[in-house]
């Protein structure tokens, strides 16, 4: 019976533990201090930079940049936390090549942009190394105020709310902190465990008390914040995933893809990770993409994604596909999931049907295709589980299934704000998060102060 | 196929390019390695008199600065001249001018101030066969305060001097090098002209400190806690230096005085832009220091190509074409009326081009038009004055674009005009010589 990469079925030890360490390790490793200021240097410092109004926290990148070609990287990090606590995560994160890079003058020039994503990483691991804490805490107002969920929103929330006084109370349903920063990012993208060295970094300002294992819906109720809090902010993100709506779906091998890539996060042990020989991927984002190229490194032998559409309307970036693309995963456009076929209580391929467009419509072509499978990954999105927030004596407004917010982030309930991937309009960007996280806290601020 | 052989004074090399009188010339070993990679002639590091050797110091010589990538821009060193024994120095030049006699070696020369001790040196530096000497009458470190080097290049009665001790007591061809810490560089080539010399060349290093440790408030080289003045040199003094040239070359009492040009030549382009000015060689050191002696390489094919592309048969076709360009400021055409143009195809909207004029200059830049990011002149508020075109990072993409006569300027609303006129006649100049019709 074949070993390794062609064992039949889901199963875990593929590769070998150096392969396991090498797969996942730092996708884009730091800039060490020779590189980092050759690339600073590339910089032009333009005037109203087109990089800095891509960024969702409006970061003043030529000013931090500049600050480390000067050789100031812990002046440069406090420009960057200045805007966005959460910079360090963001930096080894953000979609840099849709961002800030994308419209760097150099990429306009020579097509190769200043490495933004990098140098923030660098200025950030330097403070953080040094746990250089920038922000003291103003005089305690006496206010409190729930946050709930300890994700990017929460943390950036909490984080801004502690800084002007508040005492500030992080309600996690899960045992640990940090939201998609530890559960939901590719292992390659954030080593080392850093998604826990930021939330500690973020909370050692004081005044943030986070308890883990805290449930909204079932181990307390919005109404009970309201009640108890000064006020509140919600971001508590997406807890639902959406469905396939083929036939066989719920057969052993159906997986979350976000299921997937939070165990992978916290698993200890990689060779104990099962994967299977061959695996599918339904979806065209960003956790399809982390999905499939994970399960390669986990030492799949085919990994194959399956969009409903073209290449050009899949929500991961180009730079994504090409990571996909380079790590041997195959993406395979306009076709969409009809049945998994089960063979013994077991995945064992998945049946696909091609699609067109119909005018505006998206449509079966009729034409079908088997693949061989014996993992499928479901990532065609996530959504919002307002279930939670019933119980609360009012309800809260949605829109399209999401939490309706104004420019400052507040809900139509008083004293109740909301930021991240919970509310409407947003673009499930952790750095996006970071921002309403915080401009919902200055807001928060203000109410409680202008009282 | 353009023909780069060298003349100067009398002294014959294949090629302009001269390794300066530096550490690169202390030695034969190097010397030789630099004849092998091409180099048409060196000055032999600067021989002092007979008698203990130089003592340097054992701690770092140079100090430098940097731009981008750590690319080395100034160079600046407090090493004296040679501190190896005067014979073996003397044994090796003439061992190596015995082996590479088509290549030029000058012998740099420092003694006291005394006819007796210039007496005593000339005849053993001739023995040699060395094709001349270079009086150095510009370290500035040092030397000069024994007396000796900037000492002696900063009195134009004693540079005169010693010219004429040297041209009585030695067939030989002697240039006379300059420092550049003087205020007016006419001043010392008048007199070495007028010691009789056969040439100048400029610049010695400058008087610098490249920098201060702020850890110990030392400046920099910093030798056990103390920095010196040192001499410097390297790219960025090539204005300086050029400047230098340009005015020995067109001060009627020196011109046609040779120039050996020296002062941050690093490419074919810095060396053809010194003679151009009036340079009839060059001298190269900070360039050889930081890449090594290969780069003649690219010196000699890029002036080759840059010859036969323009129809330049030899070095005489290009030494001082520059020269009678170089006028003084209140000759200057004030009806010469030009505005910044961008190119709005190869702009890559950095912003810098309006940033530097609506901060520091006239208000001439858009930033955005029709709520869109866009940098244009706006020509009724653009005098000219070329600081946008410095500023872009990108060549060519903003130029400097001549009005013609009789077009509108749309800053003074008046046509240009097409009479040549500076401010010798301009009605705003008290002292005008004539009214301005």
């Amino acid at each position: 019976m074949p070993e390794g990469q062609f064992r039949e079925g889901i199963a875990g030890g593929r590769l070998s533990a150096d392969q396991y360490a090498d797969n996942f390790s730092d996708l884009h490793p730091p800039l060490d201090h020779h590189e980092a200021l050759v690339e600073s240097d590339r910089c032009y410092f333009c005037y109203d930079a087109p990089c800095m109004n891509a960024c969702p926290t409006s970061i003043d990148i030529p000013l931090f940049i500049r600050q480390i070609s000067t050789g100031n990287p812990i002046g440069s990090a406090k420009t960057i936390f200045d805007q966005n606590i959460l910079g360090g995560m963001c930096a080894r994160v953000c979609p840099t090549e849709t961002l800030c890079e994308e419209v760097c003058v150099r990429e306009v020039a020579e097509g190769k942009p200043v490495q933004i994503g990098r140098l923030q990483r660098y200025a950030t691991d330097v403070a953080m190394g040094e746990n250089k804490q920038f922000y003291p805490r103003a005089e305690p107002t006496g206010k409190t105020v729930a946050v709930v969920g300890a994700g990017p929103a929460g943390l950036a929330a909490a984080h801004r709310l502690a800084r002007h006084g508040h005492d500030v109370t992080i309600l996690e349903a899960r045992p640990k902190a940090g939201g998609l920063n530890e559960y939901g990012i590719a292992a390659y993208k954030s080593v080392d465990n850093f998604a826990q060295a930021e939330v500690d970094y973020v909370t050692a300002i004081g005044g943030i008390d986070i308890q883990n294992g805290k449930a909204l819906g079932s181990d307390y109720q919005l109404s009970d914040l309201i009640r108890n809090y000064d006020a509140v902010f919600l971001g508590m993100g997406l807890g639902g995933v959406n469905a396939l709506r083929a036939d066989g779906e719920d057969a052993d091998g159906v997986i979350n893809a976000v299921e997937f890539i939070a165990e992978l996060r916290q698993a200890s042990d990689l060779s104990g990770l099962p994967v299977g020989r061959r695996v599918v991927v339904i979806g065209g984002g960003m956790t399809a993409i982390d999905a499939a190229v994970q399960s390669k490194l986990l030492g799949a032998e085919e990994v194959t994604i399956c969009y409903r559409r073209g290449q050009e309307h899949m929500n991961a970036s180009g730079f994504e596909q090409d990571l996909a693309a380079a790590n041997g995963v195959t993406i395979r456009h306009w076709l969409q999931p009809k049945r998994v076929i089960v063979d013994g209580g077991k995945v064992s391929a998945i049946e696909l049907e091609y699609t067109a467009m119909n005018g505006d419509r998206l449509a079966g072509t009729g034409e079908m295709l088997t693949l061989t499978a014996d993992q499928v990954f479901k990532a065609i999105g996530q959504s919002f589980v307002p279930a939670a927030l019933n119980g609360s004596g009012a309800s809260i407004d949605l829109e399209a299934g999401r939490i309706k917010v104004d420019a400052e982030g507040r809900t139509s309930l008083a004293k109740v704000w909301a930021g991240g991937d919970c509310i409407f309009g947003g673009d499930d960007l952790t750095v996006s998060a970071v921002a309403q996280g915080r401009d919902a806290a200055e807001s928060i601020n203000r109410s409680l102060t202008q009282g | 196929m353009a023909d780069i052989r060298n003349n100067f004074v009398g002294i014959k090399s294949p090629n302009p390019f001269w390794l300066a009188s530096a550490p690169p010339t202390d030695k034969a070993y190097n010397v030789i390695r630099a004849f092998k990679a091409g180099w048409g002639g060196v000055v032999w590091k600067t021989l002092g008199e007979e008698g203990p050797p130089v003592v340097n110091v054992n701690g770092p010589r140079y100090g430098a600065i940097w731009g981008a990538d750590r690319r080395l821009l100034g160079l600046n060193n407090i090493e004296l001249i040679t501190d190896r024994d005067l014979q073996v120095n003397l044994r090796e030049i003439k061992q190596v001018k015995k082996d590479w006699p088509d290549r030029a070696i000058v012998v740099s020369l420092m003694v006291p101030c005394v006819e007796e001790a210039w007496k005593a040196i000339l005849p053993v530096v001739e023995e040699t066969e060395a094709d001349g000497i270079e009086l150095n009458f510009g370290c500035p470190h040092g030397m000069s305060e024994r007396g000796m080097g900037a000492a002696v290049g900063q009195v134009p009665e004693y540079i005169e001097m010693v010219v004429r001790w040297c041209k009585q007591n030695t067939r030989m061809p002697v240039i006379t090098k300059l420092t550049p810490n003087i205020t007016d560089v006419r001043k010392p080539a008048r007199a070495a002209h007028a010691g009789g010399t056969d040439a100048v060349s400029l610049i010695n290093t400058i008087n610098s400190i490249t920098g201060v440790d702020l850890d110990s408030f030392a400046p920099q080289p910093t030798i056990d806690g103390k920095g010196s003045h040192g001499g410097y040199c390297g790219p960025a003094v090539k204005p300086i230096a050029m400047n230098m040239v340009a005015e020995i070359a067109r001060d009627p009492e020196t011109h046609g005085l040779p120039i050996s040009g020296i002062g941050g030549i690093t490419t074919w382009r810095d060396a053809a832009e010194f003679m151009a000015l009036g340079a009839g060689n060059v001298q190269v050191c900070t360039a050889a220091m930081t890449y090594g002696f290969k780069i003649v390489q690219e010196m000699i094919a890029g002036l080759e190509n840059w010859m036969d592309e323009k129809g330049h048969a030899s070095l005489d076709d290009i030494v001082g074409r520059a020269t009678p360009n170089v006028t003084d400021w209140q000759y200057l055409n004030l009806n010469y009326v030009a505005k910044a143009r961008i190119d709005q195809d190869a702009c890559i909207k950095c912003g810098r081009c309006h940033i530097a004029c609506e901060d520091t200059s006239h208000q001439a830049i858009t930033s955005m038009v029709d709520g869109v990011r866009h940098f244009e002149v706006i020509e009724a508020e653009c005098v000219g004055c070329n600081l946008c075109v410095n500023v872009c990072p990108v060549e060519n993409c903003i130029t400097m674009e001549p009005l013609a006569a009789g077009v509108m300027d749309q800053r003074t609303g008046k046509p240009v005009s097409p009479i040549y006129a500076n401010w010798t006649t301009h009605p705003n100049n008290p002292m005008a010589k004539v009214a301005a019709e």
